[in-house]
């Protein structure tokens, strides 16, 4: 089998080739069959990259350990279900996914686009082929996934227990989904910028892509957090770290994009900063890739240091350079149809959210490369997560109290008289969250006092633009408020979409401002039986806990635990249950049977009390250490009978041994450390997630026939305008 | 005012507005940086007191638990000089000998102090290149 899946993949990438070849030839030759023919190959490349993931994820399944790449990342052992994630844990698995993806996005939009954009379409192939091209010659060239061993081993190494989480199985083709999806309105605005056809159709035929990957980077981020959080041991959900960084950068650009793409539509203006902005989104998509791929940045989530690094810098430099030669060479065709007629119109605030997004983008981009630029000029530096904070921070407010201005301005003028009738309740909201925050007495963190009014005064502006909107179709179709809403939203679902995720932004930020200005953090070491006290809870230890995990038949793990007694005033609250779990060494012979168990993967098992006002979590560590001497003589005893009894016994004699260490550990307990968090409205940043993501899903969502047929028509009749313009 | 000198004021406005922020953040990391250094230039000469970001792996056999942390000494990555750290607080769930480690440090006597929360460890599963048991590739 591995055999066909390389031929599927050197097949690919020579489709690949050919298709760029033909797809330009058509394009400039006027030759419409081999445009056609170009088009084809990325169906033919999409059906080969599939049949190749499908016989990885075969292999991976029947857990194939021939295969190279299954017996470093999975094993017999390995849940079904984490097998199947386990193809996307390794370097050439995930560049396989992302290569598939790309494919299969590639296709739709082309199938869609079949009959339209003649002359756009022929060059965004080539482009999309021509990624397409990239990544299958790394994955036939530089790493292969379809490597086989030619002593296959009995076992295979397994899924790293790190990644043995829920979110293993969608956070990253999620985030592959977002990286790929932008690659395709940046491949149509390639298209249009050669051809010169600048008008709001490329926008128009990829827009539900961008607003794909949007939706998609979005929710893999989320997941990414929300999996740190919860399974990391360290109670936080963002760190500032590079890959995390990679990811955020797209994201920010992609959504100064998807806004500034309706003052394109709705006034044909900022033709060159919508060209520019996707255009940088690709390339920081391809740039997000490449930190994850090439480990050039110090960063927890990076793959070591490999060989991919040259071909990446090779295609980012050809895309930036590319890209700003297109813009530079058709700046008069850019040009806008019309100027912003105020500062207080709706396509000023636009533009101001715009430049607060690139702004964020751009200081997320300088502290990340930080370290490359400073160790180029010689003395490597690099700053921490308050220096990003102290950035970040007015950047997130102006954001947030832009994204509450915006739908209540006026296109072109915004009047005195509109000022009067769209501001007065949300500054009222904004005015009483400020008054009631310092009548209860949060005064120590001005920027989270800022951000709650904020946040208040864009929930207003949404829930009067809704109640409005539902009043209004009330007073014409005469529907229940219920069935106005709904209808209100079904008819402009991109508007309203737009709205509901303005308020997922706010609730989200609400919970980040929160829990970063308000929690409560204590790193302790405690003993059975002692107390420590985090904010205004008080937290006893009550007793040990230790079990053997085990799986299809052995030993997969050592559980040490506790049980946390939580009260308040003297009133029992809860309990918690933190443990942590030690994995044995797979790949050090020379350790001894017990002492493997503590020298392997450890994951930490947090215990946590979550709720809308406040998280309670913890994690703990035992000091291994104090039980190292009778770890020692184990491995002692276990190695003096090393080869002198049968295996099975030897088995069955160490199985007892971890059994007594086990019972030795709730009966004798060494001292363990405590991380004790106490975090408010950590469940509002989750909560605000799922918000903006129903959101977006609307906005999503294909309008019905009345109201396409309505959006097509705008459409045509703009190109028919814009034509006769040219 | 004429659309040629609009966009000209604009252009100048944007730019002033991206050179100050540039500014900024070029000021910030003169004054908010700590240097990356590995565990040879530390050995070489560090300043007391001074924050750095050490880079490097864990040295074999050199963990040891201690009152709430762990004392370790952390190797070039491609080379054996080795500095002591001592860190106190918790410590990242892949945290190991032979893991490869970023931590920011300053000096204190003779080792060198991690800061609290600083501690961050690559996580294995991105960089392993280990092939299980005697298997061969072909």
């Amino acid at each position: 089998m591995a055999i066909v899946g390389r031929a599927c993949l050197i097949l690919a990438f020579a489709t690949c080739i050919y298709g760029i070849v033909a797809s330009i030839y058509g394009a400039r030759a006027h030759r419409p069959d081999w445009a056609e023919s170009g088009r084809r190959s990325v169906y033919a490349v999409a059906v080969l990259a599939s049949v190749a993931f499908l016989i990885l994820e075969i292999a991976f399944l029947r857990t194939d350990l021939s295969f190279a790449i299954v017996a470093s990342h999975s094993s017999t052992t390995t849940e079904w279900f984490y097998r199947a994630a386990a193809a996307w844990s390794s370097q050439e698995g995930s560049l396989l996914l992302w290569l598939w993806l790309l494919s299969m996005w590639s296709s739709l939009v082309l199938f869609l686009t079949r009959r339209r954009l003649r002359d756009v379409a022929p060059y965004a192939t080539a482009v999309l082929l021509g990624f397409g091209a990239f990544f299958g010659g790394l994955l036939v060239f530089a790493v292969s996934p379809f490597d086989v061993l030619a002593s296959p081993p009995q076992e295979g190494l397994g899924l790293n227990p790190l990644l043995r989480h829920p979110s293993m199985m969608i956070h990253p083709p999620m985030l592959y989904s977002g990286y790929t999806l932008f690659a395709v309105p940046f491949a149509f605005a390639v298209g249009a910028l050669i051809v010169r056809r600048v008008d709001a159709e490329w926008i128009g035929a990829t827009r539900r892509f961008a607003l794909a990957a949007w939706f998609f980077l979005g929710v893999g981020i989320l997941l990414g957090a929300r999996w740190s959080y919860s399974e990391l041991g360290w109670g936080g959900y963002w760190a500032w770290d590079p890959v995390e960084n990679a990811s955020l950068l797209p994201w920010l650009t992609g959504t100064a994009f998807i806004h500034s793409l309706m003052i394109q539509e709705k006034r044909g203006m900022l033709k060159i900063w919508n060209s520019s902005l996707i255009l940088a989104t690709g390339t920081l998509a391809i740039l997000g890739t490449f930190l994850v791929r090439s480990g050039i940045l110090d960063s927890i989530h990076a793959f070591g240091a490999s060989t991919l690094g040259i071909p990446f810098v090779t295609l980012i430099g050809v895309m930036i350079a590319g890209s700003m030669a297109l813009v530079v060479s058709r700046r008069d065709t850019l040009r806008s149809e019309q100027s912003i007629d105020s500062m207080l119109s709706r396509e000023a605030i636009f533009l101001f959210n715009n430049l607060v997004l690139v702004a964020m983008a751009f200081v997320v981009f300088f502290w990340t490369f930080l370290p490359l630029i400073t160790e180029a000029l010689g003395n490597k530096v690099s700053v921490g997560p308050p220096v990003y904070n102290q950035y970040i921070v007015p950047l997130a407010l102006a954001l947030v109290l832009l994204s509450g201005i915006g739908p209540i301005a006026a296109w072109r003028r915004t009047t005195l008289k509109t000022v009067r009738r769209n501001f007065v309740w949300p500054l009222a909201a904004l005015a009483t969250t400020v008054v009631v925050l310092l009548v209860f007495g949060v005064t120590q963190s001005p920027a989270s006092i800022l951000m709650f009014a904020f946040a208040a005064f864009v929930i207003a502006v949404t829930v009067q633009e809704f109640a409005r909107g539902a009043a209004a179709r009330r007073a014409m179709a005469g529907e229940n408020p219920l069935q106005a809403t709904v209808t209100l939203v079904k008819r402009n679902r991109r508007r309203y979409g737009g709205y509901i995720v303005h308020v997922g932004m706010a609730l989200l930020f609400i919970g980040v401002a929160a829990s970063s200005a308000f929690q409560h953090a204590h790193d302790v070491v405690l003993k059975p039986g002692q107390t420590t006290r985090v904010g205004d809870y008080t937290i006893r230890y009550v007793r040990p806990t230790s079990a053997i995990g085990q799986r299809a038949g052995s030993l997969e793990k050592i559980s040490f635990g506790a049980v946390l007694d939580v009260s308040k005033n003297g009133k029992h609250l809860t309990t918690l249950r933190p443990s942590k779990a030690y994995f044995p060494s797979q790949d050090a012979s020379d350790l001894g049977a017990i002492g493997r168990f503590f020298e392997g993967e450890a994951t930490s098992e947090v215990g946590m009390q979550a709720g809308l006002r406040r998280d309670l979590w913890t994690a703990m560590s035992p000091d291994i250490s104090k039980m190292r001497p009778i770890i020692d003589k184990g491995d002692k005893a276990f190695a003096a009978i090393d080869g002198k009894v049968p295996p099975e016994m030897q088995a069955q004699l160490l199985g007892q041994a971890l059994t007594g260490l086990v019972q030795r550990y709730r009966t004798q307990p060494p001292p363990a450390n405590f991380r004790l968090l106490s975090s408010p409205l950590v469940a509002w940043i989750w909560i605000g997630g799922l918000v903006v993501f129903t959101g977006g899903l609307i906005a999503l969502w294909p309008a019905g026939d009345p109201a396409m047929r309505r959006v097509r028509g705008r459409y045509a009749a703009r190109v028919a305008r814009e034509l006769g313009r040219a | 005012m004429n659309p040629a000198r609009k966009r000209r004021t604009r252009l100048v406005v944007a730019l002033t507005a991206a050179v100050l922020l540039a500014s900024a953040l070029i000021y910030t990391s003169f004054s908010a940086s700590s240097e990356a250094v590995t565990p040879s230039r530390l050995a070489h000469g560090a300043a007391t007191g001074r924050a750095y970001q050490l880079t490097g792996k864990v040295a074999n056999g050199s963990v040891r638990d201690i009152p709430g942390g762990k004392t370790f000494r952390v190797r070039d990555r491609n080379g054996t000089t080795s500095v002591p750290v001592r860190y106190v607080g918790a410590v990242p769930d892949p945290f190991r000998e032979g893991r490869e480690v970023i931590v920011t440090v300053r000096k204190q006597g003779n080792t060198f102090v991690g800061e609290r929360d600083s501690l961050v460890t690559k996580c294995p599963s991105k960089f392993t290149d280990t092939t299980p048991q005697s298997g061969q590739q072909t």
